[in-house]
């Protein structure tokens, strides 16, 4: 039984074809990487999953109820569970990490009850925590903005957890860390993928060795292949391409 | 008859041997000396009619003297001449016959035959049957003209006869229009009427269809009993139907005097004011008159005690109503003709149709390439830069300024023009690159922030031209050869100017085409457009870039300011009234493609002034439904017409 | 962390009590129920500039905050004053035409009295007969209730369509831009049944009340005018103080971060973009009675951009700076404009600061977009101490994303 069940999707953008009959799938409480070179439809493929972008045809198929995705809206994606990491670290860097995680944290959602919402004691002791697990509670009065790179990346990770969802995706959570920041974050998601599935987007190998789990392939749109890190890296396709240009 | 018989005699005799005895023209006085003298309009015809058809070479002569006020009858004998002031108070007079000094008279001895106006247009009309023969074809011309501005049921037979002896083509084609149309209107013989009628089908001239439409002239009759069986009847009204309500159909009859007027409000309430008696209208209060049904009581009452008389009730109105027939009746009796008329009004009026989309259509392009060459300016800035300009509408006034001010120092219109648009082009070319230099350089990737200064500049910019040029507005002249319109038929037509805007825009297109697709600069602008980072890496200066395209923008705005300010009075409000059009043009469009402002400015010019034509009176609404609509087709397209797709997008 | 309301906001109570001293300070100067040394006509101006603050919070609100550049909230304006303004007109030509029918020997029925304001109403246009809109003018209750619901369905309205397609950015200032520009078009009309060019008049005399003196009026408005944009202003740094502020600023900086947190951001900015619209229907109630007249000039799309540059240069983001720059611009304009500021000669030319005031304005605003993007309010950050994070050149705007800086390795 699959959390998320992705088959035959098919994107393109002014005759390019971006994603091409991609199917793919993760369980419950599963980490998994997923890598290619520049230009594979990684990207995209998270797009897809999280409504972003409409794909021209396939389906995506989500939970238990096997609901299909492609009619909801990105904000009713992400209230179904689905978390998204961006390349880029983008956090509200205007407001405090402690409103940060605030806003991220699992509540109702709707303009109304945000509106009369007030922080009970059981949500501030999650942001305390939350702040902890990614090493940041010194920082919860200072604003985003003045945060490190790294602490950016790891604050949105916090925002992710915070929303408790089912699924991460997790667009090269590593860039522009240094080692031992490297590190944390690993442990971090590896913590997380213990109770959710987790999906990592990664270019560097020597990061996605340590998270230790089963790797999907993507060139061209599509899955090339899919196996341990040892096994998908043997793979004569997978070397051509990584390789061979 | 005997009239016609003497004229005809004189007429071979004049032919034969003009003697000094034969005197035909005064012979024709003579006989009509009684109405002459009198000079009334209803009674002098016969006179006027001799004179016309007598076919003498003299009768003109006649006939302008007296028009001219210049027929005297001499006292003495009772003879007519012309008489010329001459010495004190004495007159030379003139034979008409002979046309040769018949010595001078005494003014005491003299009187003067004073036609009034009416008399004079009867005199005119007379006279154009002369005219539409006369040897000099300005004044065949001009006779037609008046004609044709007055049509006259009495020219049509000399206008028949005209025919045979014209020479010029061109005029020979108009009499024989002209008869057309003086047969279909008025000929007697309703045979030849209505075959004239018919064949006028499809012809789209205005003349035509005020030739046609009198005839179709209906007026509202009242018949006793049922309709009469003469009346030529274009439709029967029955009343109570939504086009004849029961009020109107009874007021008529009141207007008639054939029925009793009923009670209104007024009539009821100053017979019930003139009744009060101790403060009490037939023992109920006034004050409590403040309701209709108690008004109504007081009236039954004052009705009951004889006071005033009793209305007319409702029923007996449809009682009256039912006693007559109400009918619009053709003022022309004969049924033949208004069936001929109708026919080939309906013929005509398909025609007229098809010719007024055609119009329209016109109309709605060269309005579509004005709201091009405004949007052109606007949509480059936009789609290379990301930058909107507000101050774009000014860019457009400073353009149209600068053509009035060469107009001042050049004041041929043709050179002033010609010189002008590549002035505009500067002027406004530089005021765009000192405006990217100094403000929106430092603001881009802040697309709000540059809406906000260059409102800023906006604000200060149309001040400036208040200030220098006063708030009147400020005329730009077309050259003479633009004045104009090149008419294809009486309803298709577009003045040269708008042509010449076509023209213009159609220029534009394709220069822009030009610069962007085969030059360097074409080549760099579209590299900085797709990514900026990657063209700056390979060389390109993006700076340089910016600065010239927006500049490139601001030129264009100015030689469109010249253009609109051709057929628009130049005013520092100018730029603002077409700022929102060119802001939709581009939105419709889509960003960052000349064929999407190609086709946002179709579509808005042609769609309003298809709302202007569903809804003529109406302008201004026809700018809120067209933004409504702008608003609903931003729902399907929100990226306009032509959307870019995928990364480039960049969302 | 948890503290109290004021404490968090400090601001507020600061501006509270600056507004009621304001008040006070004008009420003992006022000629109504002091010294005399405000006459009326500039208790007017000062109680128009309370309403002008608070449609400035409005647009704080929605632009500052929310990130929504409203090129139209002056529309929204415009109609609340219309809304007040057709009760006002209707009950003060009632009185006026049952007077005139007092005299007559019969007494009138209601519907005479009716046809009497129709005519005298919309003689002008040339018509006599009350247009469907008018159908609860003699309602003080709805026409009260419609100074809100009227704009804030319309803003709703327009709200919901532009925000469903996704319109963003400089996009939809163009499209408020031209909401409001069609809304003033078609009140241009004579069959518009707003009386065309011509607006409602005479919206100072209010109905029972011909008696009470204009100085005594003024005030009245002064102080009504002052407690709306109390309340306005309190519920505005309620609103921003609490999560829904966090939302609405994360909407402003990264909006599709924020739909990827769960949040419907379309929601959220109908949401705003009608409560601030329902806001400026009140301020425009409060603001044509003491102008005397609205009509469609009111609405025209010079109005908001004036709105926009009053709070750019007060300083958006927060509220106190809107406050600031609708009162330091709007009162000095109308002190150049009015005359009252001195010619300069300059040998050869004099300015004029009637002609030349709106050239300077704008070109400071150029400059205050350039030079100072927090504008006057950015003053008391100097004060204060407050900074702003390093955001590298990136403004408050919605831009292409965050302020995110470069990644070293892209």
């Amino acid at each position: 039984m699959s959390l998320l069940e992705v088959s035959g999707v098919s994107v393109s953008f002014d005759g390019f074809k971006a994603i091409n009959n991609l199917s793919f799938q993760i369980g419950d409480a599963e980490m998994r990487a997923v890598i290619g070179p520049n230009g594979a439809g990684k990207t995209t493929f998270m797009d897809i999953i999280t409504g972003k972008t409409r794909p021209d045809e396939g389906r995506v198929i989500w939970g238990e109820k096997s609901k299909s995705l492609l009619s909801m809206s990105e904000a009713q994606i992400a209230r179904e569970g689905i978390g998204r990491k961006f390349q880029k670290p983008t956090v509200f860097e205007d407001q405090t990490v402690h409103a940060n995680l605030l806003m991220a944290l699992k509540n109702e959602r709707g303009p109304l009850s945000v509106l009369f919402w007030k922080p009970k004691p059981d949500d501030l002791a999650r942001v305390e925590a939350l702040a902890s697990e990614i090493a940041l509670s010194d920082q919860l009065a200072r604003k985003a903005g003045e945060l490190s790179h790294g602490q950016k990346q790891w604050l949105e990770i916090g925002m992710l957890l915070a929303q408790d969802p089912k699924l991460l995706l997790v667009d090269e959570p590593a860039a522009g860390m240094t080692p031992s920041e490297r590190e944390h974050t690993t442990s971090i998601l590896v913590e997380a993928a213990k109770t959710r599935a987790v999906v990592v987007v990664e270019h560097d190998m020597e990061f996605i060795r340590r998270l230790n789990c089963r790797v999907t392939v993507l060139h061209e749109g599509s899955v090339l292949a899919e196996g341990s890190l040892d096994h998908v890296t043997s793979d004569p396709r997978v070397i051509d391409v990584y390789l061979g240009r | 008859m005997r009239t016609w018989a003497t004229a005809l005699l004189c007429l071979l005799a004049g032919l034969t041997e003009a003697s000094a005895q034969d005197t035909p023209i005064q012979d024709i006085l003579q006989e009509h000396r009684e109405i002459i003298l009198e000079s009334s309009r209803r009674t002098i015809e016969p006179a006027i009619q001799a004179m016309a058809s007598s076919g003498l070479p003299q009768a003109q002569t006649v006939l302008e003297a007296w028009q001219d006020k210049n027929i005297w009858v001499r006292t003495s004998d009772g003879l007519f001449f012309r008489a010329d002031p001459a010495e004190g108070r004495s007159y030379t007079l003139t034979d008409f016959d002979t046309g040769a000094e018949a010595g001078t008279a005494d003014k005491d001895d003299l009187e003067q035959i004073k036609p009034n106006s009416g008399i004079r247009g009867l005199l005119g009309t007379a006279l154009v049957q002369f005219q539409l023969m006369d040897p000099n074809p300005a004044n065949r011309r001009s006779a037609l003209l008046s004609l044709e501005r007055r049509p006259d049921p009495e020219a049509l037979v000399p206008l028949r006869g005209s025919l045979e002896g014209e020479a010029d083509p061109a005029i020979l084609a108009r009499k024989e229009r002209l008869v057309r149309l003086l047969t279909a209107a008025f000929d007697p013989d309703e045979p030849a009427r209505i075959e004239a009628i018919r064949g006028l089908e499809g012809d789209t001239g205005v003349d035509v269809r005020a030739t046609l439409n009198p005839i179709l002239t209906t007026r509202l009759q009242v018949f006793e009993g049922g309709i009469a069986a003469e009346a030529n009847v274009a439709r029967q009204l029955r009343p109570g139907s939504e086009a004849f309500p029961v009020a109107a159909a009874y007021d008529l009859l009141v207007a008639d005097g054939l029925v009793p007027a009923r009670l209104d409000n007024d009539t009821v309430k100053s017979a019930l004011a003139a009744n009060i008696v101790d403060g009490a209208v037939a023992g109920i209060p006034v004050a409590d008159l403040d309701t209709q049904e108690a008004r109504a009581r007081a009236y039954a009452a004052l009705v009951e005690a004889g006071t005033v008389q009793p209305g007319i009730t409702e029923i007996e109105i449809d009682d009256e109503l039912a006693r007559f027939s109400f009918a619009e009746v053709y003022v022309e009796p004969s049924a033949a003709v208004t069936d001929a008329a109708r026919d080939t009004l309906r013929s005509i009026s398909t025609r007229v149709g098809i010719a007024q989309a055609i119009d329209l259509g016109l109309d709605a392009l060269s309005l579509a390439s004005i709201y091009f060459l405004a949007a052109i300016g606007l949509a480059i800035t936009f789609g290379v830069m990301g930058v909107i300009n507000m101050a774009h509408g000014e860019l457009i006034m400073m353009g149209a300024y600068t053509g009035y001010v060469t107009q001042q120092l050049i004041p041929n219109h043709t050179a002033s023009i010609l010189v002008a648009i590549p002035l505009a082009f500067a002027v406004t070319f530089a005021a765009g690159v000192l405006l990217e230099r100094l403000v929106i350089r430092h603001l881009y990737n802040r697309p709000l922030e540059t809406v906000l200064a260059t409102f800023g500049i906006s604000i200060a910019l149309q001040q400036l031209a208040k200030n220098i040029f006063g708030t009147q507005a400020r005329p730009l002249t077309a050259p003479s050869w633009l004045d104009g319109a090149w008419s294809i038929n009486d309803i298709v037509s577009i003045s040269y100017i708008r042509i010449a805007i076509f023209v213009l825009a159609l220029m534009f297109l394709a220069l822009f085409l030009f610069i962007m697709k085969r030059t360097r600069f074409g080549l760099e602008t579209r590299a900085v457009t797709q990514n900026r980072r990657m063209a700056g890496s390979m060389g390109i200066n993006p700076d340089r870039v910016n600065m010239l395209t927006f500049g490139l923008g601001s030129g264009i705005a100015g030689i469109a300011g010249v253009a609109i300010g051709l057929y628009a009075k130049v005013t520092s409000e100018l730029g603002a009234d077409y700022i929102v059009q060119s802001f939709m043009t581009v939105v419709v469009g889509g960003v960052g493609n000349i064929w999407g402002t190609l086709f946002g400015a179709t579509m808005i010019g042609f769609l309003q002034k298809g709302i202007e034509w569903a809804n003529p009176s109406n302008t201004l609404a026809a700018q809120t439904y067209m933004i409504i609509f702008i608003i609903i087709f931003i729902q399907f397209r929100p990226r306009g017409i032509i959307a870019l797709k995928g990364r480039a997008a960049g969302d | 962390m948890r503290t109290s309301f004021f404490a968090r906001n400090p601001s507020v109570p600061i501006f509270l009590v600056l507004l009621a001293a304001f008040t006070i300070g004008v009420t003992i100067l006022g000629e109504a129920y002091g010294t005399g040394d405000i006459s009326t006509s500039f208790t007017k101006t000062l109680g128009k500039t309370l309403c002008l603050c608070l449609i400035a919070v409005a647009l704080d609100l929605v632009w500052g905050y929310t990130g929504i550049l409203s090129l139209g909230h002056f529309a929204f304006f415009g109609l609340g004053g219309y809304m007040i303004g057709m009760w006002l007109m209707y009950e003060r030509t009632r009185a006026i035409v049952e007077r005139s029918l007092a005299n007559a020997p019969i007494p009138p029925t209601p519907q005479e009295i009716v046809d009497g304001i129709g005519t005298q109403i919309f003689g002008v246009v040339g018509s006599n007969e009350f247009p469907v809109v008018w159908a609860f003018a003699d309602s003080l209750f709805l026409q009260l209730l419609m100074v809100v619901a009227v704009p804030g369905l319309l803003a709703l309205v327009f709200g919901w369509l532009a925000f469903r397609s996704r319109v963003t950015g400089v996009y939809l200032s163009i499209l408020t831009q031209a909401m409001t520009l069609a809304l003033a078009l078609y009140l241009f009309q004579n069959d518009s049944g707003l009386r065309g060019n011509n607006g409602l008049s005479g919206l100072q005399n209010l109905p029972g009340l011909g008696s009470v003196p204009q100085s005594k009026v003024s005030i009245w408005f002064l102080w009504a005018s002052a407690a709306a944009l109390g309340l306005g202003y309190l519920l505005a740094a309620w609103i921003v103080s609490g999560k829904f502020g966090s939302v609405m600023r994360g909407i402003r900086d990264d909006e599709a971060r924020v739909r990827f947190l769960g949040y419907s951001v379309e929601g959220y900015k109908l949401f705003v973009f009608t409560l601030t619209a329902m806001i400026a229907g009140i301020a425009g109630a409060l603001y044509y009675p003491q102008a005397g007249i609205v009509n469609p000039a009111e609405i025209a799309p010079i109005a908001s951009i004036y709105l926009v540059v009053w709070v750019a240069i007060g300083g958006r983001g927060r509220l106190y700076g809107a406050v600031i720059g609708a009162t330091f611009v709007s009162l000095v304009s109308s002190w150049f404009t009015g005359g009252q500021a001195p010619d300069i000669p300059l040998g050869v030319y004099t300015i004029k600061w009637v002609d030349w005031w709106l050239i300077v304005l704008g070109l400071s605003f150029v400059g205050v977009t350039l030079f100072a993007p927090k504008g006057i309010g950015g003053l008391v950050d100097l004060w204060t101490g407050r900074r702003a994070p390093d955001r590298h050149g990136a403004d408050l705007g919605p831009d292409q994303g965050s302020f995110r800086e470069r990644e070293a390795g892209e």
